[in-house]
């Protein structure tokens, strides 16, 4: 037994050691690092107002706004799935507590808990779908992305007579709905958004239940190899479906920052940015496939989105070239994860 | 470990035509607690023993009449050709599948499988040729995929990563295995060496029958060995191992018993002391119909103007 513990070793010497730099490298979230330190070098340079603190907050925003829901959909793509009804689902969100505190005239926080149950319903029928059919959540969830766009808009239009709901601003409880869901802090001369902090706290809880709880080593599990977790006791679909209710929550915060934001809610909104939060999570190192990504990823790309819609505002640029530079990232991001795949599952 | 089945049950094996092992004549009394498990350790009673076992899916006939032993710190091979019935024969030990007909024993208990979980309770750990692993995961990640150990309660219960890890490192460097990085996604291993974490791993969570679904299969001379001397650990640390292979080269140099497989019946039942390595490669190639093969190849071969010369 001995010898052969030795030969094994003398094996082993042929491999190289694996240097902190090549450890490095193989971390998910590289990739959204390096571009989002290229992206705030750029604006630092060529748009003269981009590193006042005041711009840094309104960056911070924007990118909060997204994060809140690119860290869910992250965590939904590393378990092997995707919601394209992720963006309309945070106007349905809203539309849902807008409408049942104004039909109602009840307090606003009745619409909230409503508005939490109704949402987490929606995931919780996106992932049973799922689930029970074995159908590409591609095709579910666009089903449902359809069924939302337009019951969106039917309900506001049957209800209220116009595409918009109408204000709740004079409701009991709106002031402390506000501050928890739309206020902004000022700590000296820097106003932070209260969604920023839902950003922060959302990126914490991911990263902890992603690498520190048995969910986590789940949801690895569920997108790496579906068959192998099950052969080995994994609760597939309960992973998955848990996955759908978090961006169901995701979308009930994003949905409520809305609503006490701007008092009403267009109920078109959110046609289309099912595909930023995708391309959030893609910046960020997860695989369209599955099985690899982070959340801290998913919110370093969602910052890429923030300083590059608002840096090209402050660098006074055509903003129709956004979306240019956004594709060319996701392109650039796809292709670095693609490379770091292959090695990580290269044989030696 | 898992504990030991319940031991003998004169009244339910009454009847039952039995291998060997003594048996307690019905009638006498039922041994009690400790002296069961220590009299069922000393005479030997199989871990795992297959009697005449059937499956049917539909109209086919997928098993007929399989009977098979395994005991701790041996190797029992299972040989048989594509669809020779090795497959269903292992659903049914891993308890993917129930058998139609048969018995079925473990610890001499008759059982009836319902469940891959149950099959685990019980001891009896499938590796599957797939392995049940996910690449992009890390090594110690994988190990315990399933079984994850946690420390803390309440919302701050986590995974124990520092046993993971040093577990991790310890059951595959007692496999043989000095892996540099526990770290590195198992996807970066060699087929040897991730089937090897795949043995260590049911060796840690307390198998007692280990079944391996054709290890050798997809590996290169070298490779093969490394997997053959873990199957050799696991046996020398006391496991019952079901070797399931189409390898006569591979299994004759680990197994202990040999039992042969053809079209869904038993075809040969041999102790290592029986049979030659030349006798098992014939019989298992399919002995006269391979002759009879040669001899047709040969005369079409000679005369034959349509040869690939």
């Amino acid at each position: 037994m001995s010898a052969t513990v030795e030969s094994i070793a003398a094996e082993d010497e042929r491999l190289l050691p694996r240097s902190p730099l090549r450890r490095l490298i193989s971390r998910p979230e590289l990739g959204s690092v390096l571009g989002a330190i290229a992206v705030f070098l750029v604006f630092a340079v060529v748009a003269d107002n981009f590193l006042r603190a005041g711009s840094l907050g309104t960056v911070l925003y924007a990118a909060s706004t997204i994060g809140i829901m690119a860290v869910p959909v992250a965590l939904l793509m590393i378990g092997g799935e995707f919601d394209l009804s992720a963006g309309v689902m945070v106007t349905s969100s809203a539309l849902i507590s807008s409408m049942i505190s104004y039909e109602f005239t009840a307090n606003v926080w009745v619409g909230v808990g409503v508005s939490l149950v109704a949402t987490l319903a929606i995931g919780l029928f996106n992932g049973i779908l799922l689930t029970r059919t074995g159908l590409p959540s591609f095709i579910i969830t666009l089903g449902t992305f359809l069924m939302l766009t337009g019951l969106n808009l039917g309900f506001t239009k049957l209800i209220s007579g116009t595409v918009a709901t109408k204000s709740i601003a004079d409701m009991d409880g709106f002031p402390a709905a506000r501050a928890l869901f739309a206020s902004h802090l000022t700590i000296g001369s820097f106003a932070i958004q209260v969604t920023v902090l839902w950003w922060i706290g959302m990126v914490a809880v991911a990263t902890w239940i992603l690498l520190r709880t048995r969910a986590g080593n789940w949801i690895f599990a569920v997108g790496g190899g579906r068959d192998a977790a099950r052969a080995v006791g994994v609760p597939v679909e309960r992973t998955k479906i848990g996955l759908y209710l978090g961006v169901a929550f995701g979308a009930w915060i994003s949905g409520q920052h809305l609503l006490f934001n701007y008092n009403v809610v267009q109920s078109g909104e959110g046609v289309g940015n099912e595909l930023i939060y995708i391309a959030a999570a893609v910046i960020g190192g997860c695989l369209l496939t599955g099985g690899y990504g982070s959340a801290i990823g998913a919110a370093v790309g969602a910052l890429i989105f923030g300083m590059t819609s608002k840096g090209i505002v402050f660098a006074q640029w055509d903003p129709n070239w956004f979306k240019f530079f956004l594709g060319a990232m996701l392109l650039a991001a796809t292709l670095l994860n693609l490379w770091i795949r292959r090695r990580a599952e290269a044989t030696r | 470990m898992t504990a030991p089945h319940e031991p003998h049950d004169p009244a339910a094996d009454a009847g039952a035509d039995h291998g060997p092992g003594p048996t307690p004549a019905p009638g006498t009394p039922p041994p009690t607690g400790d002296a069961a498990a220590a009299e069922t350790a000393a005479s030997g009673t199989p871990l795992l023993e297959l009697a005449g076992v059937s499956k049917h899916y539909g109209n086919i006939r997928a098993l007929e009449q399989v009977s098979l032993t395994v005991r701790g710190g041996a190797v029992t091979c299972v040989l048989g050709d594509n669809g020779a019935g090795k497959s269903t024969l292992i659903k049914i030990i891993a308890g993917l599948h129930r058998h139609d007909a048969g018995i079925f024993r473990v610890d001499g208990a008759e059982t009836t499988l319902a469940s891959p979980r149950q099959a685990l309770e019980l001891g009896i750990a499938t590796v599957y040729q797939d392995l049940a692993m996910v690449p992009l995961m890390p090594v110690w990640r994988n190990f315990f995929l399933g079984s994850e150990p946690t420390v803390g309660r309440g919302p701050l219960r986590r995974l124990d990563v520092r046993l993971m890890r040093s577990t991790t490192r310890e059951r595959l460097l007692r496999m043989g295995i000095d892996l540099r990085d526990v770290d590195q996604p198992i996807g970066t291993l060699s087929g040897g060496e991730r089937q090897s974490v795949a043995i260590a791993r049911a060796v840690h969570f307390g198998a007692r029958v280990l079944v391996l679904d054709e290890p050798t299969a997809a590996l290169g001379v070298k490779q093969a060995g490394v997997v053959l001397r873990r199957v050799a650990a696991a046996r020398d640390e006391g496991l019952g191992v079901v070797l399931v292979t189409h390898n006569p080269h591979h299994a004759h140099l680990v197994g202990d018993h040999f039992v042969l497989l053809k079209r869904g019946a038993m075809a040969g039942d041999h102790a290592a002391g029986e049979i030659t390595l030349d006798e098992l490669t014939r019989q298992m190639a399919g002995g006269s119909e391979l002759a009879e093969l040669g001899h047709e190849l040969r005369r079409a071969a000679s005369p034959g103007p349509d040869s690939d010369e």
